[in-house]
C-alpha cells in the first residue's frame, strides 16, 4: 500500500524499516520533523535531542561502535558543529551502519549562511548518498546503511528543504532486524579505533585507497546511480528534487540520475559523454559535481548559465536553458505581469504571548548599548518595530561576540554590551563561552531568555526540561544553579512578563560592575496554549499615541477613529488573536487597556 | 496528462495546511500521482503560508512551477494579490473574502489593498475567479474555523470526483467530534459553488 509522506516522515520510516536502533539529533530546520516522526517506532528505536550536533554525532558514532545501525539528524549549519565529531570516523570506521543526515536549506529559508554541504564529502573522506523524493528517502537509509556496514566507513546523507518537507507516495515495507538482540561483548582494538597518530597514519593510504577505487567502482554499480536513455542531443546529470524539476522540462532528454553523489560513478559519466552530443550539469548551489567532471576531462555547461546561489527551481532551469539556446521558448512559462506592485508584506513576528516581547520593548528604548543577539525566535528582535539588535550569526556567539566587543576596549568608548542567547542556545554553545568569560575575568552584562522550550524549530527538549523525546521524566537542569557553580555570583531572575521589571533588572545588571548575569523566565505559549481572556480598549481614554504598537503584537490592530486631539487613530485588540498576556495593558501610559467589563 | 497544479495561500492559523492535505489525499484517492509541499513562514501564527498540491500521471516536481498555477484557492485576500503572477491565463481563482491585516499594516506602516485594486488585479488575471464568502458561510454551519473545508468544498464542484472520496478523505482526516461539522462544511462550500458557477 502507498502512502503519502513527507521526506522526513519517510526517512524516519526508512530508519524504523532498516533495523536502527539509535537517532539522534539536534532541532533545525528542515530537518527537525525526522526525529520527531521516529518517536512512533520508540519500542525499537531510541531516539533523543542532544544538547548539540557535536554531541548528537559523538552518540550516535558510540552506538554504532557498539553494533547498532545509527544516524544522527541536523540542519546544514549543524554540520560544521559537528565536524569535529565525525572527521575521525573515516579512519574508525563505523563498524554498525552509521548515517550523518544533513537538510541543506538552499536559499535560505530558515538560516544565518547558504552552504552547500556536499563538500563535506570529500573533505573528511566520506561517501554520501542524496534522495529526490519521499520514497528514496525511506529507500536510502537502507541502502546508505548496508554500504557503510560494507565499507567501513559513515554515510552522509544529504537531504534538502523541498525533499524534506514536501509529500509524495510511499511503498511501505516491514522492518528487518531481531531487536532482542544485544551488542556482542566489546572487544578492545586500538589500532581501530583509538586515532592516535601512530595508528591513524597507518590507516591513511587505505582510506584514499577505498575512495578512490572501491567506492568509485561500487558508486558505477549501484541501482541508484543510473543512466535513462533518451534523446541523444542533451545528456543531463542531475540528484536530488533539481532532477524531478529537470526531468518535467526536458522528459525526452538522456539523464544520469545520481542516488550516490560522492564519490561520483565516473564510468557512467564517461558512458553518458561518449552517447549524447551535450552534457549539462543541472545542480543546486556550487558546481560540486560539475568541476569533478570537468576534471575526468569531459566537457559540460553548467553554472555558466545557472546561478551559484539560492534554489534552482523549475522556471530558473528553464528560463536558463531557453536563454542557453537548449530550450525552445515556447516550452517556459509565460510570464504576466498581473500582481499589483508594493504590496504590504507579511514578515513573521513573536507570537500573541510570547515572553520575548517584554525584553525587545525595553531593549529597543535603551541607548548607547551594543546588542549581541543570537539564533532562534528572539532574533525577531532584529525585525520591526523593535530593531533592537547589533548581531546575530552563529549558535552561542551572542555571548562569545560580545565577549570580543569586551577585550576590543568597546567600553570605553562609553557603551555598554549585553550578550543574548536563549535557552537552548544557552545549553548548545552557550556555556562554553560563558566559562571563558568567567575564567578571563569579563565585565559585560549576559542574558538569557529562557522560554523552557526550543521554540523556533517546533518545541523540542532540551537539558531544562523535564521531559525526554522519548517521554522520559528526567530533572532539568537549574539553570540558575548552574551558572553561580562556575563561579559567577552575580545571576538575577525576572518574569517575562512583568514589563517594567524586566526594564528595571536590565538597567540595574548593566549599571553594576563585573559579569551579570539575567534570566528572563516565562514560557512558551505554544507550549500551553491557555489563553487568558483578552482586554480590551477603552476608546474613550486611548489617544492613539501607539506605545501598544511597539510591542510588535499582531492582536493589536489600529481602528479607523482618529483622536480628536492627537489626531492618530486608536487601537484596538484582537479577541481571537489576543491571548491575555496583558503586557499591552501595562505599557499603556493612559491605562486604556484593561479587562472586559462584564 | 497535463498535471492539474493548485496553490493554496493564506495566513498560519486559517487551516491551509490541513486543507493542503486534504487535496492531496483526494488525488491520491483519485487515482492520480501526488505531490505536495508546504512552506511555512517562521511564524507559528500571523504568518504568511503557502501550499503545493500537484496531480498528474506522473507528477515529477513537488512543487509547482512558477507560472503554472491551475487553481489558486486563498483564504485571505491580500495573499491572493501576491502569488497572481503564479497563476496562468487559463487559469481559476477560488478567494475567501477575508481580510487579516500584517502587523505593518495594523501600525500604520503601510497600506492594505483596497477593494477596487482587489477587484481589477483578479479581473486582469483570469476570467474565472469565485469569491467565495468562506467565513459567513462556515459561520452559518457553526464555526468560523471550518472555513477552510467550506472552501474545499467550493473546490470539489469544479471537479468530476464522487463527493464520497472527498468525504472519505475528510472523515479519516479530521476528530469524530468534528466530522458532522466538516461535512457540513463541506457541502455548504459545495452547494455555493453549484449555484455561482
Amino acid at each position: 500500500m502507498k502512502r503519502l509522506m513527507t521526506g522526513n516522515e519517510a526517512m524516519a520510516r526508512g530508519c524504523y524499516e532498516a533495523g536502527v536502533k539509535v537517532a539522534t539529533g539536534y532541532p533545525g530546520t528542515p530537518s527537525s520533523e525526522i526525529l520527531e516522526n521516529m518517536v512512533q517506532y520508540k519500542d525499537v528505536i531510541y531516539s533523543e535531542w542532544s544538547t548539540n550536533e557535536k554531541t548528537a554525532t559523538e552518540a550516535a558514532i558510540g552506538a554504532a561502535f557498539a553494533g547498532r545501525r545509527s544516524i544522527t539528524t541536523m540542519k546544514q549549519v549543524g554540520m560544521n558543529v559537528a565536524a569535529d565529531a565525525f572527521f575521525f570516523s573515516a579512519y574508525t570506521g563505523a563498524r554498525a551502519g552509521f548515517l550523518i543526515v544533513v537538510a541543506d536549506d538552499a536559499g535560505m529559508f530558515s538560516s544565518q549562511n547558504e552552504q552547500d554541504n556536499r563538500h563535506y564529502a570529500p573533505f573528511a573522506k566520506i561517501p554520501m548518498v542524496e534522495p529526490a523524493d519521499s520514497q528514496e528517502a525511506k529507500d536510502f537509509v537502507k541502502i546508505a546503511l548496508e554500504l557503510s556496514e560494507k565499507w567501513d566507513v559513515p554515510f552522509i546523507y544529504r537531504t534538502c528543504m523541498r525533499v524534506a518537507h514536501s509529500a509524495s507516495p510511499v511503498e511501505l515495507g516491514e522492518r528487518v532486524w531481531d531487536d532482542e538482540k544485544l551488542p556482542d561483548k566489546w572487544v578492545r582494538d586500538q589500532e581501530k579505533y583509538v586515532c592516535s597518530a601512530m595508528w591513524a597514519k597507518k590507516k591513511r593510504p587505505w582510506i584514499e585507497e577505498r575512495m578512490i577505487n572501491q567506492l568509485v567502482e561500487e558508486s558505477n554499480n549501484i541501482s541508484i546511480n543510473r543512466l535513462e536513455w533518451g534523446d541523444r542531443k542533451l545528456g543531463i546529470i542531475a540528484s536530488g528534487p533539481v532532477y524531478h524539476y529537470a526531468r518535467e522540462i526536458f522528459p525526452d532528454a538522456t539523464f544520469l540520475k545520481l542516488g550516490m553523489t560522492y564519490p561520483l560513478p565516473e564510468k557512467l559519466i564517461h558512458e553518458l559523454a561518449d552517447g549524447v552530443e551535450q552534457v549539462l550539469v543541472i545542480e543546486e548551489l556550487d558546481p560540486f559535481i560539475e568541476q569533478q567532471v570537468k576534471a575526468m576531462g569531459i566537457k559540460c555547461i553548467g553554472k555558466e548559465i545557472f546561478s551559484r546561489y539560492g534554489e534552482l527551481l523549475t522556471h530558473d532551469i528553464e528560463l536558463a536553458c531557453a536563454k542557453a539556446g537548449l530550450l525552445d521558448w515556447s516550452k517556459v512559462a509565460e510570464q504576466r505581469d498581473v500582481t499589483p506592485k508594493d504590496l504590504p508584506g507579511r514578515s513573521p513576528c513573536l507570537c500573541p504571548g510570547c515572553p520575548h516581547r517584554s525584553t525587545f520593548f525595553n531593549l529597543a528604548k535603551m541607548k548607547d548599548l551594543i546588542i549581541v543577539s543570537d539564533i532562534g525566535c528572539y532574533n525577531l528582535g532584529a525585525l520591526a518595530p523593535f530593531h533592537a539588535t547589533d548581531f546575530m550569526g552563529s549558535m552561542g556567539a551572542g555571548f562569545g561576540v560580545a565577549h570580543g566587543f569586551e577585550i576590543a576596549d568597546q567600553l570605553k568608548t562609553g557603551q555598554k554590551i549585553i550578550g543574548i542567547v536563549g535557552d537552548s542556545t544557552f545549553y548548545h554553545n552557550g556555556v562554553t563561552p560563558l566559562l571563558n568569560m568567567v575564567h578571563n575575568g569579563s565585565n559585560i552584562t549576559l542574558m538569557v531568555l529562557d522560554n523552557s522550550t526550543t521554540a523556533m524549530t517546533g518545541r523540542q527538549d532540551h537539558p531544562g526540561v523535564p521531559l525526554t523525546l522519548m517521554g522520559k521524566p528526567v530533572k532539568p537542569i537549574d539553570m540558575e544553579a548552574f551558572v553561580r557553580s562556575m563561579g559567577v555570583e552575580d545571576v538575577v531572575k525576572v518574569d517575562a512578563f512583568d514589563v517594567k521589571a524586566v526594564d528595571k533588572t536590565i538597567r540595574d545588571a548593566l549599571n553594576r560592575e563585573g559579569l551579570s548575569f539575567v534570566i528572563v523566565q516565562g514560557p512558551c505559549f505554544q507550549i500551553s496554549r491557555k489563553a487568558k481572556p483578552a482586554p480590551v480598549v477603552d476608546i474613550n481614554k486611548c489617544n492613539g499615541c501607539g506605545t501598544c504598537f511597539k510591542l510588535g503584537c499582531s492582536a493589536i490592530a489600529r481602528t479607523d477613529i482618529v483622536d480628536e486631539k492627537t489626531g492618530f487613530k486608536k487601537s484596538s485588540v484582537d479577541p481571537v488573536l489576543c491571548v491575555g498576556c496583558t503586557m499591552c495593558e501595562q505599557v499603556c501610559p493612559r491605562h486604556a487597556i484593561g479587562p472586559k467589563a462584564d | 496528462m497535463e498535471t492539474i497544479n493548485f496553490l493554496i495561500t493564506g495566513v498560519g492559523g486559517q487551516g491551509t495546511v490541513l486543507a493542503s492535505e486534504i487535496m492531496a489525499a483526494v488525488g491520491l484517492a483519485a487515482d492520480f500521482d501526488v505531490k505536495k509541499s508546504d512552506l511555512l513562514g517562521l511564524s507559528v501564527r500571523g504568518g504568511a503560508v503557502l501550499g503545493h498540491v500537484r496531480w498528474g500521471k506522473p507528477v515529477y516536481s513537488p512543487i509547482v512551477p512558477e507560472g503554472r498555477v491551475d487553481y489558486l484557492i486563498a483564504f485571505e485576500k491580500l495573499e491572493a494579490l501576491r502569488h497572481l503572477g503564479q497563476v496562468k491565463s487559463t487559469g481559476t481563482i477560488l478567494v475567501n473574502m477575508q481580510k487579516i491585516f500584517p502587523v505593518s499594516v495594523s501600525a500604520g506602516e503601510a497600506v492594505y489593498p483596497s477593494d477596487e485594486e482587489f477587484d481589477a488585479a483578479l479581473a486582469k488575471t483570469s476570467d474565472h475567479v469565485y469569491k467565495v464568502p468562506a467565513v459567513d458561510l462556515a459561520l452559518q454551519i457553526g464555526n468560523s474555523k471550518c472555513l477552510n473545508i467550506v472552501l474545499l468544498g467550493a473546490v470539489s464542484a469544479l471537479f468530476d470526483i464522487a463527493p464520497e472520496i472527498w468525504e472519505d478523505v475528510l472523515k479519516e482526516r479530521v476528530k469524530p467530534k468534528f466530522v458532522e461539522l466538516n461535512l457540513n462544511a463541506f457541502h455548504a462550500g459545495r452547494n455555493w459553488m453549484k449555484e455561482n458557477m
